[in-house]
Formats: C-alpha cells, structure tokens, sequence
C-alpha cells in the first residue's frame, strides 16, 4: 500500500460518543486521545501529568472501563464510547464520592482529583469491597503529590461502605 | 510530549496485517493495547514510521480452551484474562501473577499478547509463559510458526520474533491438578517494575517436590529458567536446608542486570528472599489445595 508524504500531518475522520453526545471530527492520527479530549472538545477537566503512563491525572473511561488518556490515540477511540470527569459529574453517578472527597479534604491542589475520581468510579462500580489495603492497591495507578493517600483512602471507603450499605 | 509523525494503518485481519509488516518491516511498530507502545512514542524515544493497529483484528482477541491447550489470543487485555473463568481453572499460575500487572487503567488496556512480544525484563506475562511451557505462534507471508517459551526470549527486549511476524496468540498446557504453582514479586510499589520475582510449578508427592519450574524475572535481561537451582529442588522434601540450597544455586543461574533499581549483588538477595518466601509457603498452599 502506497503512505502519503511522510512531512504531511496525516488525519482521519473519527466518529465517537464522548459524554453521551456524537462527536465526528477530523483528527491527527497521532494526536493522543486525551489531547483531542481537551484541546479539541475543550473538555479541560482531565488533566494531563506525565504523558507516559504513570501518573493516572489523565484516567477516562473508554468503552466502560477506566485508561489512561495519554496512551491511547484519539483514532483508536473511532466508534467508542468516551465519559471524562464531566460526563461522570453531569450524571450524577459520582456525586456521592465526590461530596466524600470535600467533606474529607481528600484534594489540596486538585489536579489529581478528576483522574482518582474515574479510578474511584471503577471501582464503585464493580462488586468488588476491598479493605483499605485493597482500595490503595486498586488506587495505586493513580499519583497525588499533595494529600499522602489517607484522605482519598478515607472518602472512597465511606463512599464503599454506604454504598455497600456496611455503614 | 507528543509523538512524531507517522502513518497510522488499521488492518481488519491477520492477512492485512502481515502484509503491511512484509511492507514495512523495522519502519512499522504494531500498536496492541499501546501501554508500553505510547509511552516510548510520546518521549519520542521510538520513531516509527509506520503504526500498524491491530485492535480491530477479531480473530487475535478471546480465551479458549482447545486440542489441550489453554490459548490465549494476543489481543486478550489484561483484565479479561485475570477474570477469566478459564484461567483461573486451568492456569492458576497466571491468575495469580495477574494482579500484579501494572494498576487497573493499564490492564484494562495492556495485552497479553503485546507483553510477550516486548518481553521486558520486569514483566510478569513473559516468566508465566515459561514456567508454564508454552508457546508462541507467530504469523508472516511467509507462513506461520510456533516457537516454544524456552525458544522465544533472547534477551532485552530481544525475541525470535522477526520485524515481519505478527505475534498471534500464546498457547499453554494446563496446570494438571496436582500441579503447584505459586508466584511472587518485589517492587518499590504495588504495580510497579518488578526487581526481582518468581513464577515457579512444581510437583509433589508425600512432601517430595517433582518436576520444579522456577522462572526468576526482573533482575535479568530476560526471564532465566534456574535450572541449578531447580536440580537442588528437585527429589527434595520442603525443608529450610534444602530452600537454603535452592538460594544458594541461584549464583549459578543468575546474573543480575546493574541499573538504578539495585546493584547485581543486591537483586541476587532480593531473588533469594522471593525464593525463601515463595517456598516457605508452598506446603500451606498445597495443603489448601
């Protein structure tokens, strides 16, 4: 198959459902899909740390499971089935954790905050009811450079446990 | 950080694909679940001129059981492997190792199949295949191949896959039932690069261990089937002399890589530690089972 000029910025049209809404754009095909998320839709809520993975400040949800914005391509998430922190907040599925992460001041800076919240999510949403070993080992993926853990540990196990209805 | 630029293909089968490695060969990088991919593309530390996406290719993604073996397609992400039914019955070994596996986002994107075609050296994926005796199946215009585990792993990052083969699936004997298998790792945090680490099967009949399997990962360029070490296991009842032993063969089969996590002295004493705690623990598990 014959490439187009290697100096040319190649796009392709993409057609996805971010937030409950039909998106089609034209996109860089390198371009990461957390990049086109913020600078192309102007969802700013997600946040980008490292670009490489490790950070977790990107974390969204594609096709129902929590990844890592900045290790995805925007043309892979063609024909997928996008929620950021708005469409999370929007719904109204969050709104619990969120009120637990205020009351228990489980955010300084808050620039980790989206990307934990999508991580907390998954696991609300699973069946799952880990100890506080077990919410830190699913959390671990996710960094906070502010609160040492205890209080984001605290909110998601009050949350955990209402939900659960053990408290 | 962003990527260079390259041009991004999404072939919709194997034949699509293999056809655009004969193309592009060493130019074309091929995307899976993209989670060590991206992170070498986005420090444009890799400059592929090609990207071959294989997400679309239904016929890499499933688990299943067949003509006795446990195969699991390339595209199978992380998380459908850690909770498969199948897995958990007949490669407990690997159902064990699975958590393991980075933290939650990345395996619910990360593959099989792409953690054994990078092979590196911290990986958990690549010790399981191993010590579990299986094998690759590799595919090319030039036909198709399968290459055991023992085969396979050359060194970092270093397989006997060829720039043109698309890895497939890997294909895995099932733990017979009184198969032991355990498997244990260090790392500075949960989910992070392993240091040192064991996947290891054995057999045991009346307290005497049959037919050990230790693979060690982490602290070598790639995983290292001990086999001194596994001489000293072997026809032994669990006892500390002869897990002293199994630690002290391991000088022989090992030698530890130097990098910032720790000096080869210091990573040969963390595999010691991996072995001591791993065989200590054995006979609770077997026992339990």
């Amino acid at each position: 198959m014959s490439l187009a000029d290697d100096s040319l910025e190649e796009t392709m049209a993409v057609t996805m459902t971010v937030n409950g809404e039909r998106v089609s754009r034209a996109v860089p095909v390198r371009q990461n899909l957390i990049d086109f998320l913020r600078t192309g839709l102007g969802l700013t809520g997600s946040h980008i740390g490292c670009e490489h993975g490790i950070c977790g400040a990107c974390s969204l949800r594609l096709d129902g499971a929590v990844v890592r914005g900045c290790l995805t391509l925007a043309v892979q998430a063609d024909g997928a089935e996008v929620v950021t922190i708005e469409g999370l907040t929007a719904s109204g599925e969050a709104a619990d954790l969120q009120a637990a992460f205020v009351e228990r001041n489980a955010l300084q800076c808050g620039y980790c905050t989206p990307g934990m919240l999508m991580t907390a999510a998954e696991l609300l949403a699973s069946d799952a009811t880990p100890d506080r070993d077990g919410i830190r080992e699913f959390m671990s993926g996710n960094f906070c450079r502010c609160t040492g853990y205890q209080a984001i540990v605290d909110a998601i196990e009050t949350v955990l446990r209402k939900r659960r209805r053990l408290a | 950080m962003k990527p260079a630029r390259f041009h991004y293909v999404r072939p919709a089968s194997i034949a699509e694909a293999v056809l655009l490695l004969a193309e592009h060969g060493e130019d074309a990088s091929i995307l899976a679940g993209g989670q060590s991919l991206m992170p070498v593309l986005n420090m444009r530390l890799s400059r592929p001129r090609v990207v071959v996406d294989i997400n679309r290719i239904a016929k890499l993604k499933g688990i299943a059981l067949a003509d006795g073996a446990v195969r699991i397609g390339a595209l199978a992400r992380h998380v459908e492997v850690m909770r498969s039914p199948l897995i958990a019955r007949h490669l407990p070994l690997i159902a064990e190792a699975m958590p393991n596996v980075a933290h939650v986002a990345v395996r619910n994107r990360g593959t099989f199949g792409g953690s054994v075609a990078l092979a590196d050296p911290s990986a958990e994926m690549p010790a399981c295949l191993l010590a579990l005796g299986g094998a690759v199946v590799l595919e090319s215009t030039r036909g198709r191949r399968q290459v055991a585990a023992e085969d396979y792993f050359h060194g970092l990052y270093d397989t006997a896959r060829r720039p043109d083969e698309l890895l497939i699936e890997a294909l895995i004997p099932p733990q017979r039932p009184d198969t032991l298998s355990a498997f244990m790792e260090l790392s500075r945090r949960h989910g992070d690069f392993a240091i040192a680490g064991l996947a290891c099967t054995l057999r045991h009949d009346a307290g005497v261990i049959h037919a050990p399997r230790l693979v060690y990962f982490g602290s070598e360029p790639r995983p290292v089937l001990a086999r001194t070490a596994m001489a000293a296991l072997d026809g032994k009842a669990w006892s500390p002399a002869t897990h002293d032993a199994v630690a002290a063969a391991l000088a022989d089969d090992l030698d530890p890589i130097d990098n910032t996590f720790g000096s080869p002295a210091a990573k040969l004493h963390l595999q010691r530690v991996v072995t001591r705690r791993v065989l200590d623990g054995l006979p609770d598990k077997a026992r339990a089972a």
